[in-house]
């Protein structure tokens, strides 16, 4: 078994997965085009922002 | 006035015909299949590239396609792998993602393509609501 083909760093791996979960969030969520960007776009700042803000925090509680 | 009623009547009666919860099997086995088959062009596409890139990148990270249960948490993540429904049986089919986790990476591709199913989930209920007139 060889090396993963694709292999991000932690912050891009976060950065994917709010982009595809807040994408099918903003689609599935709201009836409009422009609610469902809204929407996407809010969940995927959630998503981001409380990832950082947890790496923060367990970094503070490890030391 | 009675030509709207009927119309409106006409329409709602329209949405129901047929077998409903076809929107719902084709979108959980084929990733916005049931948008596609509602002819929801845009919204299918949008959701099978996000769920399938989702899928697709959880593979190439490595991750872990489960296919038996040992504990509650190999069952969770199980039940989360089979809703991505077709690329899950074509995966075992191939052997992709029949791997042991040994890089984190590969733990964050085990959990991209657990996800990607319930999101596809998601999706397919999504569909039906459409297909129902819940959602427009």
């Amino acid at each position: 078994m060889g090396n993963p083909i694709f292999q991000p760093s932690h912050f891009t791996a976060v950065v994917l997965f709010a982009l595809f979960a807040s994408t099918v969030f903003g689609v599935t969520m709201r009836e409009k085009p422009r609610d469902m960007i809204r929407y996407g776009l809010y969940c995927f700042v959630l998503f981001v922002a409380a990832a950082i803000a947890l790496s923060w925090l367990m970094y503070l509680i490890a030391r | 006035m009675a030509t709207e009623e009927n119309k409106t009547i006409s329409t709602q009666s329209g949405s129901q015909e047929g077998f409903v919860y076809l929107p719902l099997i084709a979108g959980w086995l084929v990733p916005g299949g049931g948008h596609f088959l509602l002819r929801k062009w845009g919204r299918g596409t949008i959701l099978a590239v996000a769920i399938l890139g989702m899928f697709v990148l959880g593979l190439a990270m490595q991750g872990k396609v489960y296919a038996n249960a040992h504990d509650i948490l190999d069952i969770l993540c199980m039940a989360g792998d089979l809703g991505i429904g077709l690329p899950y049986v074509i995966c075992r089919m191939l052997g992709l993602g029949d791997v042991q986790v040994q890089v984190t990476i590969a733990d964050w591709g085990s959990r991209f393509i657990v996800v990607a199913g319930l999101l596809n989930i998601i999706a397919a209920v999504d569909a039906h609501n459409l297909r129902t007139g819940r959602k427009s």
